[in-house]
């Protein structure tokens, strides 16, 4: 029997409208902004409950990302809120100077990242931010996994002081984590025990990842599943903990291969247990249309990946 | 504050700039000289600044109840680092450590070192205003009736994200903003009107919806009048812009007219006959 099931598949920026809608009740430090996507950032419920909290930018990110700045100096927590990749790749600059650089308390907080916008395409669909993101020194960068972790981990980064990328997306996507669950950034959840691979996931490919670890299971492999929600500050302790029980690794995720988790996870092994490692994640290549699903399978961020790039892994060891 | 007394302090910052650029051999004279008489009026006169019982000023981050500044136009961080030592907010003899490792007088202005005074990083053109706009409204938020000021340079409208804050603010009626630009027809590559033509800023910000003043950035008496009458205007519905003409290098005759010196530090001898025209009132660091 399966050692995770769900009940609902819901998406995970419903995840980020629910949390939200919380701070809107229980933080009235917490301010949103958002450049003409609030339907699709889920943000009905905070500007109803707190409509004076609420600014709306228009199309225009980088003067958004400067207000949020400008709201953090006054005292306040700003969400600034748009598609992943004009709330990022877009405004770098303004990221890195006006929020990171100026150590400012502002939360970018972003749907539709990865593959699963789906058929809008490539000019949407961005597999470079959590590189961006983690490249800028003392921002920290959460990708939840389903709508119940996204809620969390919203309501977790009002609470923490300093900048945050907090990235979450669109397709629905099985809600198996627990309901009202306490949010720890920087500390990974270990899902399923095993000693043969370690199957590090991020974002929507957790739920994959297990898939992954219950087909290889049937095949007598015993994966060691672990969902890395916090990219940055990555918990070096739980995957040294893991790969020296299994020896050997796969980094999944909804991301490039470069900038993304598993190239954290290469970086700290490279120096502190050097282990074969395999990557679940796009190959340097943009994205395209289609339906999420058809385009998971295709670029592989799917179970089915993750399965042979373990098998893989394993005869390296 | 009587004119007078500015002028006076004007004249030693106009020092500072000059001994601070020359003494790392980098830096932006040119729009800090033009910009001196303005935030001299701002931080000696014009604005209202948290103090402690004995009157020395106080910087706190959120700039609750206090007028807050904002540089936009980074680059002529000596101006803003000599306004803010001799205001009180750190040691004037810490302008000696101007872009020299170590310090926290960076390049470019930023709270990454911790100054007293700095808010935000600002060098990379086009952020102040946005940032500005975010205190403004900030402040209207907590009920705090202080205002925000801003300044940027007039080559830095070439950047787009000025636009986008630009129809933001009147649009939120951010009415406690009052901003400037450093209209002094020059940028790194040479005439504003060569470069990249602003043409009629005036009327561009006013067909956005700011009330538009005119300012001569260089005249303490007009300068001091502008603002009195900027900051009537405020509490009405619209932010408010002052396009201050200035003259790049104002104070230092060789320096005036051009922008050769926008970002050229002066030789010994070069240095020696600026600080020949420039009165030493309040002792040099």
């Amino acid at each position: 029997m399966a050692q995770y099931t769900f009940e609902t598949k819901k998406d995970t920026r419903s995840g980020f409208g629910a949390g939200m809608e919380y701070l809107s009740l229980n933080s009235p430090k917490v301010v949103a902004l958002c450049a003409d996507l609030i339907g699709s950032l889920k943000l009905e419920a905070f500007i109803k409950n707190s409509p004076e909290r609420f600014f709306q930018t228009g199309i225009a990110e980088a003067n958004m990302i400067g207000i949020a700045a400008g709201l953090a100096v006054g005292g306040y927590i700003p969400f600034a809120t748009t598609f992943a990749n004009f709330g990022t790749g877009r405004v770098y600059d303004q990221i890195r100077q006006s929020v990171a650089y100026s150590g400012k308390n502002v939360k970018i907080a972003c749907s539709h990242a990865g593959l699963t916008l789906g058929e809008d395409g490539a000019t949407h669909q961005i597999l470079e931010d959590i590189g961006l993101m983690k490249m800028l020194p003392g921002m920290v960068v959460i990708n939840p996994c389903d709508y119940n972790q996204t809620k969390a981990a919203t309501i977790a980064v009002a609470d923490y002081e300093g900048p945050v990328y907090l990235r979450f997306g669109r397709p629905v996507v099985p809600v198996f984590t627990p309901e009202n669950q306490t949010f720890e950034i920087g500390k990974a959840i270990h899902l399923m025990e095993g000693a043969d691979v370690s199957i590090f996931a991020t974002g929507h490919l957790v739920w994959e990842s297990i898939l992954a670890a219950e087909i290889l299971k049937e095949n007598g492999i015993h994966a060691d599943v672990i969902n890395i929600h916090t990219i940055k500050p990555l918990d070096t302790d739980s995957v040294l903990k893991s790969v020296v029980k299994t020896g050997c690794v796969v980094s999944a995720e909804e991301h490039q291969y470069n900038g993304g988790l598993g190239d954290s996870i290469a970086q700290f092994l490279a120096v502190t247990k050097p282990t074969p490692m395999e990557f679940v994640g796009v190959n340097d290549s943009f994205g395209e249309s289609g339906k999420p699903a058809e385009l998971m399978e295709k670029y592989g961020l799917n179970a089915a990946s993750i399965v042979e790039k373990a098998m893989k892994a394993i005869s390296r060891k | 504050m009587q004119t007078q007394e500015l002028e006076k302090i004007a004249s030693q910052v106009r020092r500072d700039i000059l001994r601070m650029v020359h003494g790392c051999q980098s830096g932006h004279p040119g729009g800090s000289l033009g910009c001196t008489d303005l935030l001299v009026e701002l931080f000696f006169n014009a604005m209202i600044l948290k103090t402690d019982s004995s009157g020395n000023v106080v910087f706190q981050m959120d700039g609750e109840g206090e007028d807050v500044f904002y540089l936009s136009n980074g680059h002529i961080s000596p101006l803003i680092y000599s306004v803010l030592a001799r205001r009180g907010y750190f040691a004037v003899s810490e302008l000696a450590s101007f872009r020299k490792i170590n310090t926290r007088l960076q390049g470019h202005p930023t709270p990454h070192e911790h100054l007293e005074g700095i808010r935000i990083a600002s060098g990379s053109l086009g952020q102040g205003l946005s940032v500005a706009i975010g205190t403004a409204q900030a402040k209207k938020l907590s009920k705090d009736n202080s205002l925000v000021y801003c300044l940027m340079g007039d080559g830095e409208q070439n950047e787009g994200q000025v636009w986008e804050a630009a129809m933001y603010a009147p649009h939120h009626q951010v009415d406690n903003l009052i901003t400037f630009i450093d209209v002094n027809g020059q940028q790194i590559d040479g005439p504003t009107d060569k470069v990249m033509n602003n043409r009629d800023l005036g009327e561009k910000y006013k067909a956005f919806g700011w009330e538009v003043l005119h300012m001569a950035g260089n005249d303490a008496a007009d300068v001091q009048q502008t603002i009195a009458s900027a900051k009537k205007l405020s509490g009405q519905g619209a932010p408010i812009m002052v396009l201050m003409q200035t003259e790049m290098g104002a104070g230092v005759d060789f320096m005036m007219g051009s922008h050769k010196w926008h970002g050229v530090a002066p030789n010994d001898q070069q240095l020696a006959d600026a600080l020949a025209q420039l009165t030493e009132t309040l002792g040099d660091y």
